[in-house]
Formats: structure tokens, sequence, C-alpha cells
């Protein structure tokens, strides 16, 4: 059953990634990366990690990809235009993009091998542990991440105001 | 998953399907009364007595009308929006819990999850806005869509004091930790949490695009905003998604800051009667929300759309930070 959804789910993610690529309008493109990033957070849900997938759901489908479609509604932004692609890409491409991702998986097996993989449900998913995490173990990185995120929001207001 | 506990689930399900379909019906016929009474006229009267025959009227105009398509459209999107925004609408009504034991699935991010769901359900809006090729719908969509941002982040701000009340992101559980007295009144989470309240409903009313914040389809200036080149059933699948979603958010109130399924008055009607007590409060509660969702239709005039951002933004969110900062005081020093 669960291998049965991982399948789905784990298809679809890449399903809709490879559409993000071919689409070539930017609204399409910006639907299949919150098809994509809907897929992953099944994924978290079936590993048991409750809070991680509703909070992917509601920062990135919900929030990120928003202000996305937003600002290219607004931009409104046309049909891309297919260019002549060069002609290293198009003998090069495939190849490389084999070599590349068989090196990725045989680290990733090399480094993780079968019995140490993660199972369906294995994580605990409760809200508090995370937050204990957070609040005690990680405090330090956690306040230099809000500090840094609100000096981009500053930065972003003063870019925005007008020249006086 | 053994077959028994899906049968139940898909029982449970469809039932609350139904209820849902025909609470969403009678809510428009219950809206056009109250709101006809407010101004001083009859509203339905003609099919069936006291028009309570109207909605099935509605609903067989709505179907047997021409499905029409315009040319220009982006033929998926346009398609997708309506379905995307029932789909959402009808999908937090998983975990909310109508009573003891009366519930879909109690998900321990029940919270969560609704507000996971809500945040998705602009996309139904955005879409048929875009995808309508039409400048009066894509100004609906992305005044939505900015409205909906704003909102959404008082609404998850107004919430957080109630989950410090509580201690638990389940809506079950929120619900059990209302339980009981303080003297007279309930240990429900209006009272101290009055200010979050206050900001969670207003930002409930934006988020269902309700009068007074009604902008995305604002008639006077948009015709209909996002919906306005949809028609027949396409159509009817946004106006039920719109009521669905009142009731959502009356839901959630009820079981946040109402105490739910919880009686304010303690009930002494024999045992079989008694398991229907709970369901009897909840709905109570939900009809009272509604009825005040109709309450400030009929009463209040539209926002202009720079005074609902500067509103969000300057007022709303400020508020309910200082809210959740002198709640997790007060938590903090009784610990």
């Amino acid at each position: 059953m669960y291998a049965a959804f991982f399948f789905i789910f784990a298809g679809a993610a890449v399903g809709f990634a490879i559409n993000l690529l071919i689409q070539r309008h930017p609204v399409y493109s910006a639907l299949s990366l919150i098809g994509v990033m809907a897929s992953l957070a099944s994924l978290y849900l079936m590993l048991g990690a409750e809070f991680i997938a509703a909070v992917q759901v509601i920062v990135y489908a919900g929030a990120v990809m928003v202000l996305f479609i937003f600002v290219i509604m607004l931009l409104n932004a046309g049909e891309e235009e297919r260019t002549q692609r060069s002609k290293l890409a198009r003998q090069a491409g495939a190849p490389l993009l084999l070599i590349l991702l068989s090196l990725v998986a045989t680290v990733l097996y090399k480094q993780f091998p079968r019995d140490s993989m993660v199972q369906f449900g294995d994580f605990p998913g409760q809200t508090a542990p995370i937050g204990r995490l957070l609040f005690r173990e990680f405090l330090l990185p956690f306040e230099v991440v809000s500090v840094l995120v609100l000096i981009a929001i500053v930065g972003a207001v003063v870019l925005a105001r007008k020249e006086p | 998953m053994p077959l028994p506990f899906i049968v139940i689930t898909l029982i449970k399900a469809i039932v609350v399907l139904i209820v849902l379909m025909t609470v969403a019906a009678y809510l428009v016929w219950f809206e056009r009364k109250i709101v006809a009474r407010i101004q001083n006229r009859w509203g339905p009267t003609r099919v069936g007595p006291f028009g309570l025959l109207q909605p099935l009227a509605d609903a067989i105009k709505l179907l047997t009308k021409e499905d029409f398509t315009p040319a220009g459209v982006f033929r998926v999107p346009y398609l997708l929006a309506p379905a995307l925004s029932l789909t959402v609408a009808l999908l937090a009504f998983a975990v909310i819990p109508f009573g003891p034991g009366f519930q879909i699935a109690d998900l321990n991010i029940g919270l969560l999850f609704i507000l996971a769901i809500s945040s998705m359900g602009v996309y139904g809006i955005v879409l048929a806005g875009w995808a309508s090729n039409s400048k009066y719908s894509l100004l609906g969509g992305l005044r939505s869509s900015a409205q909906m941002i704003s909102y959404e982040l008082a609404i998850s701000l107004s919430v957080v004091g109630v989950l410090l009340l509580g201690g638990s992101l389940s809506l079950r559980e929120i619900v059990s930790a209302q339980s009981g007295v303080w003297g007279l009144v309930p240990r429900w989470n209006v009272f101290p949490q009055l200010v979050g309240f206050f900001c969670f409903f207003i930002a409930a009313i934006a988020e269902t695009n309700r009068l007074p914040f009604d902008l995305p389809e604002a008639e006077t200036e948009l015709v209909a905003g996002y919906h306005t080149e949809y028609s027949s059933m396409k159509f009817a699948m946004f106006f039920i998604a719109e009521y669905t979603n009142m009731v959502t958010a009356s839901c959630m109130a009820t079981i946040l800051f109402f105490g739910g399924w919880h009686g304010p008055v303690p009930s002494f009607l024999p045992a079989p009667l008694q398991a229907v007590v709970p369901l009897f409060w909840f709905s109570l509660k939900v009809v009272l929300f509604l009825f005040v969702y109709v309450w400030i239709r009929g009463t209040l005039p539209r926002f202009r759309y720079d005074q609902l951002m500067s509103f969000g933004w300057k007022f709303l969110v400020p508020l309910a930070l200082i809210n959740l900062v002198v709640t997790s005081f007060v938590i903090a020093l009784r610990a």
C-alpha cells in the first residue's frame, strides 16, 4: 500500500518537474512547481513528518508560489520563444545528464547502504519535538536566520521606496 | 489498512458531503431571506412554502443552462479553476470535529491542515481570473491573491493564542481543552482570547471574500470579478465553494473560540437523546456565525481597495502580534 503511494507521488513529482522545464508559458511552469511541492508534501506525510508536510504546503505552495504567480500575472509575461539550441547542448546534453544522475545515485548508495535507509513512518512527526529542537539546540542558527530574513525585508522596503 | 476502516471512513465522508451540500444550498436561501428582511422586503416566496424550494429551482436552472466557454481562454486552467476551488473548499471538512467521535479523520496537525488547505484556495480564484483572458477577471484575481495573502497572515497569527492555551494542533484536543467552567462562564477560548477572536473573524470574512471585503468580485467596478466569464455549473462550483468556505470559517470560529460541541449549560436529557446534544450545540453555534456573516453583509458597505490593504497590514496584523505576545507572556508567568 505505502509502496504504491510512494511510486504514485514520486512519479508525480518527477513528472511535474519535467513539465516545469518543457512548458513555454511561465504560469504553466509555476503551476507545475506547485505540483512538485504538493507531491513532496505527500511524501513527507508518508514518512510520518506531518508537521513538515503541512509547512511545506503552507509556505511553499501557499505563500511563495502565490507570490510567483502574482508577479507573473501582474507583469503579464507571455510565452517564451524557443531558440536554436546550441550544438554542444544537443549532442552532449543527454549523456552528461545520465552521467550526473548515475554519479549522484552511486554516491547516495555508497553513503547510505540499504539497511540504514529511512522507512515509512520513521519520523515521529510531532510538532513539540521540532519546536524543542529549534528553540533549544539550534537556537542560535534559528535566530541568525530570522535576522537574515529581517535584513532582506528591510532591504526590499528600501529598494522599493520611491526616490524623494 | 483494514477494509472496515476504509468502508466506515467512506460512509462518513459521503454523509458529511451530502449534509454540507444541503447546508450550502440552504445557506443561499437563508442569506436571501435575511438580507431581504434587513432591506425591508420579502425575499424568495414563490417556490414552495416560504420559498423553501428555491435552492432546488436554482440548482435546476444552473444545471440546464448552456455551458459556454468563451473564445480566447486558456483552456486547461480555465476548466481546472472551478474544480480546484470546490475541491479545496470541501477538503477542509475532512478534519473538522462535529461532535465527540463525529469526525472523518483526527489529524494531529488538524489546524495546520486547515490553514494549508485555505492557503491553496487562492489558486482557484487566481487561475480563474488569469485563464479567462479578460481584464475584469484578471483584476479580480490579482486583488484576491493580494487580499488572501495579507489576511492569511492575520488568521495564522490570531490562532496561535488558542494553540498556546490548548497546547495541541489537533482540533479534537483543542475542543476537549475547552470543557468545564470558570465559575459561571464556560471555559471557552473566546474569553481569554477576545482580541484573537476579533482578528480571526475579521480576517476570516476577508479570506472568504465576503462583504465588506468582497473586492475580488466587486460588481460595481469589475462586473463580477474572477468569475465574470463563467456560466452554468462552472459558475455554480465557485458559488458553492464560496458558501462552503463560509461554513468552514464558522466551524473554525466555533471550534477554536467557542468550545466546539460543548454547550454553555449542562443538559439533563435521557441517555439516548444525550448523544445528539453535542451535535445540536455545534450546529447552533455554526448557524449563529453564519447569521453574523449575513448580518454584516446586509449592514456594511464595501471597503475601498487601499483601505482593505492598510487595514490588514497596519491594524489587524500588529493587533494579532500584540495579542500573541501578551498571551505568551501571561502563560509564561503562570507556568
